[in-house]
């Protein structure tokens, strides 16, 4: 049964004060006053200008990945591949600015790296969703699977064929021309990238709502029998949704290259496309939903970092408490729609009847690790 | 209301001011039901009306939010519907609680208390020995997925007698069954109140109502509006009592009033040797020929897996076609996309409008415009136009009187028949040429399937063709120029509905008359009607 709206409110905040009570409990066994460690964590992420500005960095490309994820997941696609996906992206972007269009002018350039970014993420999206449309392959694992592929692609790029040779061996390739870097804002490292973010959440939330793709996502992803029933094009949609998902985490993955990196380094993303996963579960697959999450996962992110060069306790603070936070805000999501019943197990026979709608089965268990790197 | 004292033994359960709501809306408003042993008593309503709320009390699955539940006279909280079944309440529901797999005997053992070993053989004899009682026969060796669905009836009912059920609570039992079957059940319910037990009949069929009830209770809107015997009421006034208003269609029964002439038109769907296979990969249908011309109402009888939804989903396209031919217009159209078909102009109303027709998660605008929704007016390029959608949902709700707050709600927040309504509005506002529809009233309320049949016979008058899919005569005989009668995937008989007779339908519908039979129409309908 579907939680009212007023619990549709307050449960999540109720499950946030108790996640970070419970983060509390964790911190104190860590003989630490859990207020200052907030405190300080705080004022790290938001407290001051340079804090705020790494928030937004951290926010650009888990806002462009989670936007990614959460269009497959409104289709009941469960891309688990945004990891990979933002790896290609970065990849295509890279190669588009050392090798294709090495001399040209910023105003060249930065388009070329965004659509080569764009279309490398939609490929390596598209295998999976290939996969899916015309064999009936599970898309978790397949998309999970090429996450791996993708970034060990990107290693043997950076130790090989497009090492730096000035470099004395270590792996990246070379700085790119400073015609391919983004624009950043005045002295932080916030870049461009983060209006490509903002900009795709409004895009999405439009066409979501007002084109008849996101009409065909919408009925594929609550019922694919009525979907064929009317006639909606499956396939056709399985793999546009699959390249645009794939397409917007490869976006975070140019804008990280371009904006932050200037070069294609080894493990450039500390997770950002599993933290995504989060970030898009959390924001209840609404773009809107999603700049706001993404927002308070980077803070969370930043702020473990902070509080690991102010007071020198470890940064795995910052992904414990994304991981507990999670697991509460799960755990409401489940307690507002479910009522505990103690003792043994019982027949339900009319549970059927009742509850037509099978509810959707949330993938984060299987994708949630790895957020801080 | 006052019948709280009832009969001269005391009640098996009394159900007092029984109020549960589901957030704003109050399924039950205190209800008192009450039910004694060696009786039989009809829960009467619509859709709606909060007949299953009530049961689902009794039940053990919901708990009441105001009330008391009596069990011989004591106040009683069930935990759980194990728990109620354990205190003698059993209940069959109307899609059955069976392993398919399994024996006969194993689903009656399975759930009970006891070690490892299966006393699979005391089981089969005490079964033996109930059936025989209560006229409940079925071998307890079978295994169930062979049993037709009356036999898989009578192993529910077996179960719970098995399992020591003192009150059974039948819901729509009859709604699955041949005549020939329903006479058999209601002859058995008779025979367990004689012996003692307690039994709630929920049916929407008045006639078996009356003929089985001691008792009728009706519920309307969530309150009991009257409590009566079949000797002091009639057909009329149940109906009326029920839906709150006259309806003349329903009670005059339409298959009685002389149809107005008709002149068919061209032959508009044609089927010929057509083979389906089902689910189970084996043979559906096997050689069905069939032809239906427009303005014409070609019914389907037949018990419910003979291959009737085999039957639409090929039609409709949602189903490959293993041999034959399908030409509709003239046009041969096998195989075909369910949406290809649709632009062609075949409506279709699914078996089953909540996994098939409808989107229950999505709301009514979205419903209403599943069909349409990729042409103008409600889309110009990629976009929608959310002005045309709005319009034409408001007009979809009003025109097919969909009791809904609203068109934002969403779809699976209505009742069966609302849902039905809109459904049917949507398929047949594009003016199509034929139309399947399955089942079209199935666990649709009586209003309701008043509204589904008068817009049914305005595609008729207006020149569709329709192939009417049910397994309830009655409507057939209301609607259908012709009946053919499916069994085991073959066409075994067709009858003009005007001349046809319940008994011999009956007959065919159970597999004991063949095609050679009187009173069975010629394949081809003689032009002039």
């Amino acid at each position: 049964m579907a939680p009212s709206r007023a619990a549709a409110a307050t449960v999540p905040l109720v499950s946030l004060a108790l996640a970070l009570a419970f983060g509390g409990l964790l911190i104190l066994a860590a003989g630490e006053n859990p207020l200052a460690v907030y405190r300080a964590m705080l004022a790290g992420a938001l407290g001051d200008a340079n804090g705020l500005a790494e928030t937004l960095v951290k926010t650009t490309p888990l806002l462009l990945a989670g936007l990614g994820v959460a269009v497959a997941f409104r289709m009941r696609l469960w891309n688990i591949g945004a990891e990979g996906q933002l790896y290609l992206g970065a990849i295509a972007a890279a190669g588009t600015a050392l090798f294709v269009l090495p001399g040209a002018p910023a105003l060249v350039l930065v388009p070329a790296m965004i659509v080569a970014g764009l279309l490398g993420g939609a490929a390596w999206g598209l295998i999976p969703g290939a996969l899916r449309a015309f064999l009936g392959a599970n898309e978790i694992i397949t998309s999970l699977m090429l996450n791996y592929v993708a970034i060990l692609f990107a290693e043997w790029l950076v130790h090989g064929p497009w090492r730096d040779p000035q470099a004395f061996g270590f792996p990246g390739t070379p700085t790119f021309p400073a015609a391919a870097w983004l624009p950043r804002w005045g002295t932080t490292r916030v870049h461009l990238g983060l209006l490509f973010g903002l900009i795709a959440a409004l895009l999405l939330w439009g066409v979501l709502r007002r084109t008849r793709w996101g009409y065909q996502i919408a009925v594929i992803g609550e019922s694919p029998r009525a979907a064929h029933y009317a006639g909606l094009p499956t396939k056709r949609t399985i793999l546009t949704v699959m390249a645009v998902s794939g397409a917007l985490a490869g976006l975070a993955g140019m804008s990280e290259v371009a904006g932050i990196g200037h070069q294609l380094q080894r493990s450039f993303s500390p997770g950002y496309g599993y933290t995504a996963i989060i970030v898009a579960w959390v924001g209840r697959l609404h773009p809107l939903g999603i700049v706001v999450v993404a927002f308070g996962l980077a803070a969370l992110l930043v702020g473990g970092d902070q509080i690991q060069l102010s007071m020198g306790l470890p940064a795995a603070i910052g992904p414990m408490l994304q991981g507990v936070i999670l697991f509460f805000l799960l755990g409401g999501d489940a307690l507002a729609r479910y009522r505990l019943a103690w003792g043994p197990p019982r027949a339900r026979p009319a549970a059927a009847a009742t509850s037509p709608v099978p509810e959707a089965r949330s993938p984060i268990a299987s994708g949630g690790e790895g957020a801080g790197g | 209301m006052e019948e709280t004292g009832g009969g001269a033994s005391p009640a098996a359960v009394e159900l007092r001011g029984i109020t549960k709501r589901f957030g704003p809306v109050v399924a039950t408003d205190s209800v008192d039901f009450v039910v004694h042993p060696g009786e039989v008593h009809a829960l009467v309503g619509e859709n709606g009306a909060g007949k299953s709320t009530l049961m689902s009390v009794l039940a053990g699955l919901y708990r009441p939010d105001a009330g008391l539940l009596l069990l011989g006279g004591v106040p009683t909280v069930f935990r759980s519907p194990a728990d109620a079944m354990a205190r003698g309440i059993g209940m069959v529901y109307q899609h059955f609680m069976l392993v398919e797999p399994f024996t006969v005997a194993e689903n009656v053992l399975l759930g009970l208390p006891g070690g490892l070993r299966l006393e699979t053989a005391a089981v089969e004899g005490e079964l033996a020995e109930l059936g025989e009682r209560y006229g409940l026969a079925v071998n307890p060796r079978a295994a169930v997925w062979t049993l037709s669905v009356g036999e898989q009836q009578r192993v529910e009912i077996l179960r719970l007698l098995h399992r020591g059920a003192r009150v059974l609570v039948l819901d729509e039992p009859t709604a699955v069954l041949t005549p020939q079957e329903t006479a058999g059940l209601l002859r058995t319910l008779r025979g367990l109140a004689a012996d003692g037990f307690a039994v709630v009949f929920i049916s929407h069929k008045l006639d078996e109502v009356l003929a089985v009830a001691d008792r009728i209770t009706i519920l309307r809107r969530g309150r009991t509006v009257a409590a009566t015997t079949p000797a002091e009421t009639d057909r009329r006034t149940l109906a009326r009592l029920m839906v709150g208003r006259e309806l003349a269609a329903f009670v005059e029964r339409p298959a009685a009033e002389p149809r107005p002439e008709h002149t068919f038109g061209a032959p508009l769907l044609e089927i010929r040797g057509l083979h389906v296979a089902g689910d189970n990969r084996l043979p559906a249908l096997a050689g069905v020929d069939l032809r239906l011309r427009a303005g014409e109402t070609l019914g389907i009888a037949g018990v419910a897996g003979n291959g009737q939804r085999e039957l639409a989903e090929a039609v409709t396209g949602l189903r490959p076609v293993a041999a034959g031919s399908i030409l509709i217009d003239g046009e041969e159209t096998t195989g075909l996309e369910p949406g290809a078909l649709a632009r062609l102009g075949v409506a279709h109303v699914p078996e089953d409008r909540l996994a098939t027709g409808l989107v229950p998660g999505l709301d009514l605008a979205d419903n209403a415009v599943l069909r349409a929704y990729d042409r103008p007016p409600f889309s110009q390029g990629p976009f929608l136009v959310p002005g045309a959608i709005a319009g034409f949902a408001d007009r979809l709700i009003a025109e097919n009187e969909v009791r809904a707050p609203g068109r934002t709600a969403k779809l699976g927040t209505l009742s069966g028949g609302n849902q039905q309504k809109l459904l049917l509005g949507r398929e047949l506002a594009g003016e199509p040429s034929l139309i399947v529809a399955v089942h079209p009233t199935r666990g649709v309320d009586v209003a309701a399937t008043e509204t589904i049949h008068r817009r049914l016979r305005e595609q008729r008058a207006r020149g569709a063709a329709t192939l009417l899919i049910s397994e309830d005569l009655d409507e057939l005989l209301a609607l259908a120029d012709r009946i053919a009668v499916l069994f085991e995937g073959k066409i075994v008989g067709t009858v003009f509905a005007n001349k046809a007779d319940i008994e011999h339908l009956g007959l065919l519908m159970a597999g004991l008359r063949g095609r050679t039979e009187a009173g069975r129409a010629p394949g081809a309908v003689p032009s002039g009607g």
